[in-house]
């Protein structure tokens, strides 16, 4: 602990902030292991027994039953990304989700899905 | 990377390929509009938490409260078939947020710019970072009620865009012209894309 650390500096913390990260327990590393749009699915539901799933993770599990985004998990769960990524790096580690990550920029993005994103714009 | 595309599950389901798009601009310019107004689901929003990480990045000179700074983003999201889902996301309107316009920018296909002419000097800051990224972009003037019209060519001029930067009028409230405004982002981005000079 901070020996400095003084009353005063309480406000500065609030409590929407440290609830989330009391949830990661204070993880912040697998932040840049997913993207937003990295995409994630369930892949083996939970049963409610497992040690060290927090609610947290369990509603990530329920809620992947159909392909999400990190972005979309975080608003709905009103959970900040960064601590969706935390959870969902655990969730994967553990063989719950898989997630798929979105093609590097450098990479692909070849003339099918052009097309293909064309045309789905245009049948809008 | 231990993950990646084709990762640790026996038989992977088979997903969507994520795009993500993006829609910048100055404050009040339309681009939550704009984003509600192509989406499928009601715009959602996100947050991420300004942490260590970014130290360096952003300029956090006088500021003492690390990792208490939120950044909320507007995003929707657009269903193309089976296999692919775009993503839309409004640019966070305060520019020292840069580190989540990097982190938006990663990967991005590419960017719409939303401009207002009576505040045309408000995407300034989007056109620059877009044209400094080099991410593919179009400019769309949002055609609000009561702003002077000006010629396409003289707000090109006005934003010194260079010659291959599509601009055009748009409705933000309106599907069919955020349609339009897509479509030709995405024309634009496959002229632009990486691989398109080496072959």
């Amino acid at each position: 602990m901070n020996p400095e650390w003084s009353p005063d500096e309480e406000r500065l913390l609030d409590a929407p902030t440290i609830r989330p990260y009391v949830i990661a327990r204070g993880r912040t590393e697998a932040q840049d292991r997913f993207d937003l749009i990295s995409l994630a699915v369930t892949i083996r539901p939970t049963t409610g027994a497992e040690i060290g799933l927090d609610p947290e993770h369990q509603a990530i599990v329920r809620l992947c039953r159909r392909p999400l985004s990190v972005a979309e998990i975080a608003a709905h769960l009103d959970l900040p990304a960064g601590i969706v990524r935390v959870l969902l790096g655990d969730l994967f580690d553990r063989g719950f989700v898989a997630v798929q990550q979105p093609q590097p920029e450098t990479d692909v993005l070849d003339e099918r899905m052009y097309k293909a994103v064309l045309d789905g714009l245009r049948a809008l | 990377m231990a993950f990646g595309r084709s990762d640790s599950a026996k038989n992977p389901p088979k997903m969507p390929t994520a795009i993500k798009l993006l829609i910048a601009g100055g404050f009040g310019v339309g681009k939550t509009t704009m984003v509600g107004a192509v989406s499928e689901i009601r715009p959602l929003r996100t947050e991420e938490t300004l942490t260590d990480r970014s130290v360096g990045v952003d300029d956090l000179s006088g500021v003492e409260a690390k990792a208490t700074t939120t950044v909320a983003m507007d995003f929707g999201r657009i269903s193309i078939g089976q296999d692919f889902v775009l993503y839309l996301f409004g640019t966070p309107g305060q520019e020292r947020f840069w580190f989540v316009w990097d982190e938006l920018a990663r990967g991005a296909l590419g960017a719409v710019v939303l401009a207002d002419t009576r505040r045309l000097a408000d995407c300034f800051p989007s056109v620059d970072y877009f044209e400094r990224r080099g991410t593919p972009f179009v400019v769309a003037v949002n055609c609000f009620e009561g702003a002077p019209v000006f010629d396409l060519d003289e707000v090109k001029l006005a934003l010194n865009l260079s010659q291959d930067v599509p601009i055009m009028l748009c409705d933000a409230r309106k599907r069919e012209s955020g349609k339009e405004v897509l479509i030709e982002l995405v024309k634009h981005a496959y002229g632009k894309r990486p691989t398109a000079a080496a072959r």
